[in-house]
């Protein structure tokens, strides 16, 4: 029985679907999508505790997937991840999750799992 | 001696003040003016307009005003002369008259009768004064054969004189000055009477030379003036004042006869300026001379030309300081302006360098971190899969491969994290620094360079030091500055030092000591200064240290620095922590009260 289900949305399929594997062996139960639309599809209310986004997406920013899936089902926690250093990125990630629920890649899974407990437990992040 | 002193440094200030800073051991940067020449060209023009014309006039009114006093001296001594040649001429004319009019009403018998000559005598002194000294009768042979007056003359044969064979041969004659038989200068008016059978009598008066000398001497002449007569030959008839005594030879040359009065300037053999006049006087062996001294003459005017060379030289120097005064503050003014605009054009292109260093950096961190993560996340399943799963019975040789993969991934991630801040901060403003945080940041690009050249770098930062708002970008620079121009001064195995402490008056003090070669004292007050640089011609700008001296400048801080050659050199800077909290930290500050 998982304790946290995140759904992983990242256009390098190669690493989301690494990274869903290797939270599944940590008894974590992962799901992912390479494109909004994907991740917009897999999203039904109640399905995931939480979403790990890329800030950049093809066609759309992590920023926006972020509101449409916030709507699509309410109360749902969300990291950012990102291979970018920019200061508009940084701004953008870090006011809506939290500059804590931030993390630059290359992303150290335990660090990951971490940050997906606190933001469930309430200790910081949005909503 | 002090006040010497005192004067040598009020010298070296005015010196300082009126030097245009041209620096000519460095390469001056074209797009500098170069203001020494802007200064000598300002000096040249403005110098050349307002002196030319005030010392050609000057000039000119020299000129003039000498010529003008020189005429006026000249036309007055002519005056001079030709009013006293009037009164000598009417003298003689007048007592050689008296005497035509006796021997022409008189006969020889009346002549040769002692009483009537005496009364004769007696009668011209009464009439004309002084001057008649004697009268005398002498027949044709030349034999005096009456005489009135106070010598003993009677029965004197005068056929050897010269004035008796002029009065033969011309009939009247007026002789020079001269001694005679009585020993006495005097002069003689002869007038011959010629009888119808052909024979003649002669009619001699001689007279005194006083009345010639007090008329002379009452002439009111300026400058040293002399006045006298002499003879045709240089003789001097009266006695002059400064050119010799009665009969003896004029030490001036004898002039030229005019029949006018003339004056004329003559240098004497000790380099003394005369104006001489003089006047031949008609009828008589004399020439009146008035002899003035031109220096003398000339003092009225060297009162006025040393007033005038005065106000041109008060004029020229009043003139000159101000010019040199406004050229040199004007050209500093430029000068100043010119850098400040240098400076700033430098220091908006090196922090567009800086811009695209870190987008650079940026983008090469970003293109690498994506492969890098999934290089992360690939071998960290493959260890999840022995480790988690068991697959693969458990081989602890490609588990250490893995683990390797996973390290040298940490490590990379870590240099693209700190491109990426690196690159992020150089945009940022004002946001919470921790200083430590953003020195080791600096570090980080400099451990590969410190670690190949053996320098060893030492950082404390004290533990009380709070986070404190303040631009992260400028930050990074200034440190940045500092710690390359430290590797620069040090060789192989030196030592950096960095502190921080907290200053009571709400200010960090970062202090940043090297052990290399120092800088020498002269240098110290300099290397702030835009374009100094001792790595000129190594493709230094001059323009690090200037740079960081603005930089730190704009956070309100102060940098300072000591230095012994020989010894290593400290920067001293000063952060203000900031004065207005963010809300974060306003937050925390009610948090923790």
């Amino acid at each position: 029985m998982s304790e946290i289900r995140v759904l992983l949305v990242d256009d390098e399929e190669e690493l989301v679907s690494t990274l869903a594997e290797r939270l599944s062996l940590r008894g974590i139960f992962a799901e992912w999508a390479t494109s909004a639309e994907e991740a917009l599809e897999r999203l039904s209310p109640g399905r995931y505790d939480v979403a790990v986004l890329d800030v950049k997406i093809p066609r759309i920013s992590g920023i926006e997937l972020k509101k449409r899936m916030d709507e699509k089902n309410p109360g749902m926690k969300f990291i950012f991840i990102t291979g970018h250093g920019s200061e508009a990125d940084f701004q953008a990630g870090s006011a809506e999750a939290g500059s804590d629920y931030y993390l630059v890649k290359p992303v150290n899974i335990e660090d990951l799992i971490t940050k997906m407990r606190e933001v469930l437990t309430g200790k910081g992040g949005t909503e | 001696m002090e006040s010497g002193f005192g004067n040598m440094i009020a010298w070296e200030k005015l010196k300082e003040f009126f030097s245009v800073k041209q620096d000519t051991s460095q390469d001056i940067p074209r797009y500098l003016f170069n203001y020494r020449r802007i200064w000598q060209v300002a000096v040249l023009l403005t110098g050349g307009v307002a002196l030319v014309p005030l010392i050609f006039i000057t000039l000119i009114d020299y000129q003039v005003t000498q010529h003008a006093i020189e005429s006026e001296f000249l036309l007055r001594t002519t005056r001079v002369v030709s009013n006293s040649r009037r009164t000598i001429s009417f003298f003689l004319a007048e007592r050689k008259s008296a005497i035509d009019f006796i021997v022409h009403d008189n006969s020889f018998e009346s002549l040769n009768n002692k009483g009537r000559l005496t009364l004769m005598l007696i009668n011209l002194q009464k009439s004309f004064g002084g001057g008649f000294m004697d009268l005398g009768l002498i027949d044709s042979s030349g034999y005096q054969r009456n005489y009135v007056g106070p010598y003993r003359l009677e029965g004197k044969d005068y056929k050897g004189q010269e004035w008796y064979q002029k009065v033969v041969d011309h009939g009247v004659h007026i002789s020079d000055v001269y001694l005679g038989f009585r020993r006495v200068p005097h002069m003689v008016i002869a007038v011959k009477k010629l009888m119808p059978d052909g024979s003649f009598y002669i009619l001699r008066a001689s007279f005194s030379i006083s009345p010639f000398e007090d008329l002379l001497a009452d002439l009111e002449l300026d400058g040293r003036g002399d006045a006298f007569l002499i003879n045709h030959q240089g003789t001097l008839q009266t006695t002059s004042r400064y050119h010799g005594g009665i009969l003896e030879r004029l030490s001036l040359p004898v002039p030229e006869y005019s029949p006018v009065s003339q004056v004329y300037e003559w240098k004497d053999p000790n380099g003394k300026e005369l104006f001489i006049g003089y006047r031949f006087i008609d009828d008589s062996p004399f020439i009146l001379m008035i002899v003035k001294d031109k220096h003398e003459l000339m003092k009225p005017w060297f009162k006025t030309r040393f007033k005038l060379i005065v106000f041109l030289i008060l004029s020229v120097t009043v003139i000159l300081s101000v010019i040199l005064g406004t050229a040199t503050y004007m050209v500093k003014k430029i000068q100043i302006v010119d850098e400040t605009r240098v400076m700033a054009f430098h220091q908006m292109e090196y922090a567009n360098k800086m811009a695209s260093i870190g987008r650079l950096a940026a983008s090469v961190a970003h293109e690498i971190n994506n492969p890098i993560a999934i290089i992360n996340e690939k071998a960290g399943l493959i260890k999840d899969l022995f480790i988690i799963k068991g697959q693969y019975a458990r081989d602890d040789k490609i588990l250490g491969l893995v683990d390797s993969i996973l390290n040298s991934v940490k490590r990379t991630g870590a240099i693209t994290k700190r491109l990426l801040s690196f690159a992020r901060n150089l945009e940022a403003s004002i946001e919470p620094i921790h200083l430590k945080a953003v020195i080791q940041e600096v570090l980080g690009f400099m451990t590969k360079e410190a670690e190949l050249r053996a320098i060893e770098i030492r950082l404390k930062v004290a533990e009380d030091i709070s986070p404190f708002k303040a631009d992260r970008g400028k930050l990074q620079q200034i440190f940045l500055n500092i710690i390359n121009n430290a590797f620069a001064a040090m060789n192989e195995g030196g030592h950096l030092d960095i502190s921080a402490e907290m200053e009571t008056k709400g200010s960090v003090t970062v202090v940043f000591t090297d052990d290399g070669c120092g800088i020498p004292e002269e240098d110290l007050n300099r290397i702030f200064e835009p374009f100094f640089s001792t790595k000129t011609g190594q493709g230094g700008t001059g323009l690090g240290l200037s740079i960081t001296y603005n930089l730190v400048t704009e956070l309100g801080g102060t940098i300072n620095v000591k230095s012994k050659p020989g010894q290593g050199t400290s920067f001293i800077i000063s952060i203000p922590l900031d004065k207005e909290k963010g809300p974060d930290e306003r937050d925390q500050g009610i948090a923790c009260g």
